[in-house]
Parts: C-alpha cells; structure tokens; sequence
C-alpha cells in the first residue's frame, strides 16, 4: 500500500521519457500520456480512499534510516489535490488532443507539449507528496521548469516577453526558497516537515517568526497574493489555452496548499491572522477591480484567479477548522472551474476568432453549446447558489462570522463584494461576446486602445484601423473532441455540487487532521525520533 | 555554532551583487544576476552547515569531525537547478534577441494600452473647447510608456505621424488620407519607433 504513494510522481516521470521518445510517433505519444494520467487518476483516487480510511500513508523512499531519507507523505489534504490536479490535467491533454493538426502545429509543437506536460504533473504531484521541505522545492522546480517550457511554447514574441517576466518572477521566488531552507536548515538541523514540527516551538519566538514570514513570503509568490500578484495577469494569456488552463488551475494552488502545510504543521501557534487577512483583502479586491478593467477574456479570467485566491488565505489567516476546511473545499472548487473556463476560452477563440470583447460578438445565437459551455462555469465562480462556488463561498463566510471580530467582518463584506463583482465581469463578457450582435465597426474605445496583444504591434492608423491586426480565421465548426471534453469539466464542476456533503465533510475532516497536527508527525516519525 | 563571518559576507556581497543585476533590464545582466545570488545563496548552505570537518565518510573520519554532508548534498541540487536555468535563460535571451534585435525584458503591451486608454478619456473632455480644431494642451503629444511628453509632430509636415487619439481635431496636415499611411512610424506602436530599440526609449 505504501508503494502507491510515488506513484503519482513516477508514472508522469516515466511517461515523460518514453513520450519524449516517441516524438516522431504523435499518435503513440497521445496514447503513452492519455494511459499515464489516467493511471495517476487511478492512483490518486486509490490514495484518497485510503487516506481517509487509515489515516496518512508514508513511504521512506529507498529505506534509509528513518529520519535520514525523503519522506512521501499522503494525507487527506494532499491526495484530495493530488485527485483534482491530476483529473484537470487529464482532461486538459484530451482537450489539446482535440485541436485540429494546423492549429497544433501553430501553436504547441506537439512533440514537446505532451512530455513537458506530464513533467509538469509530476512536479505538482511531488509538491503535494513532499514530506520534506527541500523535496517540495525540487517539486516546486520541476514544475516551474515544465511551465517556463510551457509558456514560451513556439518562442513568439509576444510570449518570449511574457516568458521573461515570469521566468525572472519564479527564479526570484526560488532563490528566496533556497534562502529560507538555508535559515531553517541553520536553526533547526532538519528540512522534514515532521521533524521540524517537534523541533520549531523550541526555537526563540523571533527566529520562528523569521522563517515563518521567509516561507510565507515564498508561496505568497507563488500562489499570486497581493502584493505579489503582478507577474501573474501579464504572464498567463499569451499562453496557448490548454497551458494556461492548466498553469491557471494548479501552479498558484501548489502555493496555496504549500501556505495550508506549513502554517499548521511547521507554526500552529503563529497565525499572523491579520498579516493574512489583510493580504486577503488586498488580493480580493485588487485583483477583482483589476478584473473589471479588463476588455480581454483571458486577462479577465488571470485577473480573477488572482482575486479567488483571496478567499483561499482569507480561509487559511481565519485559523480554525471551519476556515481551512472553506479554504480546502474552495480549492478544489476553483481548480475545476478555473481550468475549465480558460478551455472554454480557448473555444471561444477558435470559433470567434479572438478573446477580445471588443471584436466578439453574437456567439450565443451563432453556437448556444459553447453558450452553456461558458455559462454554468461563469456562474459557478461568481457563486451563484445551488453551484459550488456558492457553497465553498458560504462555508468560508460561516467561518468568518464564527471568528467574530472586525477583521474577519471586514473580509465577509469583502468576499460578498469581490463575488459581486466577479458576477459583474461575467456579465460583461457574456453580455459583449455572446448576446450583442456581432458589429462590423470595432469599438470607440479599440480604436484608442489598440489591439497589440493579437496583432503583434499593428499600427491603429486612420483609414483602416483593425484591419492591420490579422484576425485569427473563425471556424464555422468547433471541434468535437474539444467540446466533449470541456463539456465533461463543465460536467465535474457541476458534480461538485453534487457532492458537496460529502466532499465537505471531507475537507472539514483533512482541516481537522491538518490543525491537530498529531496525526501527520505520528504517522511520519516513529516514537522516540525528534 | 557560531557562524564564519567571511562566509557569511561573501554570501551577502554575491546576493546583493546578484540583486542589483536582476533589476535590470537586460536578460543577460538578469542572468549573472541570478548566478550570483544563487552561489550566495549556496555559500549561505555552506554557512547553515556549520563548522568544516572531514569528509563524511565512515571509516575514513570520525563520526565527530565529519563536516555535514546533508547541506552540501541540497547545494549539489541547486547547483544543478542553476544550470538548467542558465540554459534556459540564455535560450530565452537568444531568441529575443532574435526576434527584437535586444534581450530586455519588455513592457506589458494590454498596460500601456490602458494607460493610453484612460489618457484619451482625459482627452476626450477638452475637446469640445478647441473648436479651431487645433489640438489643445493635453492632446498636443502623445505620451510614451512612461508617461513623458513626445514632441508634438509638426502638423504642416507631410510625414508627421497621426495623433491616434485625435480623430475630431485632427491637424491640417493628417486632414487627407495618406497614400502609404501603414509605414509610418507609429507612436502607439509599444515595440517603440521601428528605427530605434525599445530600450532606448525608457
């Protein structure tokens, strides 16, 4: 049972190297990474089931003495991740295989895109599994160098400049990691996570709270809180739609389940509730009203992933039970609709022939699926009852008024007004891309603002204002492979709806196990070895 | 344990070092910017480690002079993770070198279209008291990236290039289409005039 738990980092390894093989073979390359995720699914959900059951699952990787090795640990918090980031990124390989061969060829060269996809999982799965702190920032680099592949996919201009950003942004946070592990390696002489749960309190309050903020600090980068948030909307759209799907859906929540992990385990008696709250706040409603600016599709949805992370810390500073168990619930709610809306977007472009609300227009009557499509997601994650996000939604507002207080009223006003909004920049876009009539004249505003992020620089001159840009053919059709399989995401959110007792009762669960503490370090350390 | 003080400020001299570079622009300066915070940063292992010792090898040294090997197998890591991130880096500056003829890491274009967005409504609301159709205080120059005032082209001049937000109080000059309007240089073009880099701009 223990072997089950590399699993998830293995298989993708594995498959990584045998699709980057057979990359002359695109068809036996589709087939080795569609088995592989599968598999990991498989793998994953085994590892939920038993997590549950009997409590965190430990291996000791290559069987050293114990407090010498690497330790893949899985509880409930990190297999319930490691199920959704692993089904999201299955669906978003069935979703790429359903682009047409032109357009693949323009855009993610496929012999590179399966393997450095899968490379990818494995890192966020390894993150996830980490039982120690330096494993998780190797995790934290596979994927980071899985993405930075990703995102400079085909070396465009457009995405080079994109690329540089984030590259610069990521090598930033790591070098900063690698400072942090420096200091906690000089404190307390060890980097597991259990090991160090026993030896932290012994440390001087101050040394703590140092490490504690350089670790914040880290995963904050990572997980896009304000005010560390910028890179992010600047960074994603330029991206292919299934990357930025997928970059969208897991890269920031690795962040997010990085701060969960070290906040209880390694500080369960250092909240900084109101540092987070704040950063909360900030992140929510920043990121909302920068959301609102927008009048680009993907850049309005970049722009409200880094708002929804917002509510995630707001459950994380809130420190109680009902508040991780929201932050947990919402995680996994918002990994499946963010990734699915940004597959959505992506079919908006290939039958609208831009992202931009400025130039769409008339879709709903020109193909009602895409439609829904868009539809149930959006008002999914603007919280529209009975769907998840409204229940993820008032799960954390319960633990808000619970805590009582100021602050945490604050943040419940806050999150209301952030979820209004996000209905607000929902409406706009399906209102301009789906209901007006698509119009022959662009927009007073585009013929100011210019259109350079599709037309690569074009000049809006005088006698023939768009036209400079190349409008990116429109199809008539949309590829069916492409709308089954975000119909099937479509599907899922909608599922967790429909399980979200049980899901909840799931997530209170691991909240309890994570703020006890006891079970992880027990299962993880034999008695006597601190 | 009391910390060596020439490593710990060789470490702090690499990282500082390294910061200053990686405020730079250029995506070559960025790299030997982020090699030298990195070695201060395996330097800083080397501190966390604490005092120097034998090899760790059993048999060789004994168990109480042994240096720790466990920092040093984490530096190892690293070091492998900068290689791997130089060469990316400088794929990454190659490439943008090839396609803009520098290696800076460039605006984010949707900002300055916003930017220039909220300018022309500023614009937009003194129009209506020019009604010479001559261009008033705020619409005489477009602004570059950083919000300072280009020259305002001289309207008589049969080349002068278009103000993009002057539509209604276009000058004389721009009053008839241009024949080849798409070559000229454009001032909303973000890349910067084709004729210089973008570099020099800012």
């Amino acid at each position: 049972m223990n072997n089950l738990v590399p699993l998830p980092v293995l298989l993708p390894i594995l498959g990584a190297g045998l699709a980057l093989a057979l990359n002359r073979r695109p068809r036996a390359q589709r087939l080795v990474s569609t088995v592989v995720m599968v598999a990991v699914v498989a793998v994953s959900a085994a590892l939920m089931h038993l997590s549950d059951r009997l409590g965190p699952i430990v291996l000791w990787v290559g069987a050293w003495p114990q407090p010498l090795g690497i330790a893949l640990v899985a509880d409930r918090l990190s297999s319930l991740m490691l199920v959704v980031s692993s089904v999201v990124t299955l669906m978003v390989l069935l979703f790429s295989m359903g682009a047409d061969e032109e357009e693949r060829k323009r855009e993610t060269p496929v012999s590179i895109f399966h393997p450095t996809l899968l490379v990818l999982s494995a890192g966020v799965s390894n993150a996830f599994l980490a039982g120690d702190l330096f494993n998780l920032f190797v995790g934290f680099e596979m994927l980071l160098f899985a993405s930075y592949v990703l995102l400079t996919l085909g070396g465009t201009g457009e995405r080079v400049r994109a690329g540089s950003t984030y590259v610069v942004v990521s090598l930033l946070s790591s070098t900063l990691f690698l400072v942090a592990l420096a200091a906690v390696y000089a404190a307390a002489g060890t980097v597991n996570i259990a090991q160090l749960a026993l030896r932290l309190p012994e440390l001087p309050d101050g040394i703590q709270l140092v490490l504690q903020l350089l670790l914040l600090t880290v995963f904050a980068i990572k997980a896009a809180v304000f005010p560390m948030s910028a890179w992010l909307p600047d960074s994603y759209p330029t991206a292919p739609a299934p990357v930025t799907a997928v970059f969208a859906g897991l890269l920031t929540k690795v962040g997010v389940y990085a701060i969960i992990r070290t906040q209880t385990v390694l500080f369960p008696d250092s909240h900084l509730t109101s540092l987070l709250l704040w950063a909360a706040l900030a992140t929510m409603v920043v990121g909302i009203l920068g959301a609102i600016a927008q009048s680009e599709i993907k850049r309005m949805l970049s722009f409200t992933l880094v708002s929804h992370i917002g509510y995630m810390i707001f459950g994380i500073g809130l420190a109680s039970i009902s508040g991780y168990a929201g932050a947990i619930f919402y995680t996994a709610h918002h990994i499946t609709i963010q990734t699915t809306l940004f597959l959505v977007t992506g079919l908006i472009e290939t039958r609208g022939g831009s992202t931009s609300l400025n130039r769409l227009g008339g879709l709903a009557a020109a193909s009602p699926v895409l439609g829904i499509l868009f539809f149930v997601p959006a008002m999914n994650l603007a919280g529209i009852p009975p769907l998840s996000g409204f229940v993820g939604k008032v799960g954390l507002l319960q633990a808000g008024a619970q805590a009582g207080g100021f602050l945490p009223y604050l943040l419940v006003a806050g999150s209301v007004v952030t979820s209004l909004l996000t209905l607000y920049a929902m409406a706009k876009v399906w209102n301009r891309a789906f209901w007006r009539p698509r119009s022959a004249e662009p927009d007073a505003l585009e013929l100011v603002a210019g259109e350079e992020h599709s037309g690569g620089g074009a000049a809006p001159g005088v006698t023939s204002p768009v036209t400079t840009a190349p409008e990116r053919a429109r199809r008539t059709r949309l590829p069916r492979p492409m709308v089954a399989t975000a119909s099937v995401l479509v599907l899922l959110g909608v599922g967790l709806t429909v399980v979200a007792g049980p899901l909840y009762g799931y997530a209170e669960r691991s909240a309890t196990d994570i703020v006890d503490g006891v079970a992880y370090v027990r299962a993880v350390l034999p008695e006597g070895i601190r | 344990m009391s910390p060596n003080l020439t490593l710990v400020l060789i470490s702090g001299l690499l990282v500082a070092a390294g910061v200053y570079l990686l405020l730079e622009r250029s995506l070559t300066r960025i790299l030997v910017g982020v090699l030298l915070a990195s070695n201060g940063v395996n330097v800083m292992f080397l501190v966390a480690s604490g005092a120097a010792g034998g090899a760790p090898i059993i048999g060789v040294t004994d168990p109480q002079d042994m240096s720790d090997p466990l920092p040093q197998a984490m530096v190892l890591t690293a070091i492998v993770i900068t290689l791997g991130v130089t060469a990316y880096l400088l794929a990454l500056a190659y490439r943008s070198f090839q396609l803009n003829g520098h290696d800076e890491v460039a605006d984010d274009v949707e900002d300055a279209a916003i930017r220039r967005l909220a300018e022309a409504d500023l614009a937009s609301d003194s129009y209506d008291e020019d009604v010479e159709g001559q261009p008033d205080e705020i619409g005489r120059g477009t602004a570059d990236e950083e919000g300072e005032r280009v020259p305002a082209p001289d309207p008589e001049a049969p080349d002068a290039p278009e103000l993009e937000h002057g539509d209604d109080a276009e000058p004389p000059g721009a009053a008839e289409p241009d024949p080849d309007g798409s070559a000229e240089p454009d001032a909303a073009d973000d890349l910067g005039p084709p004729h210089e880099p973008a570099g020099e701009t800012r």
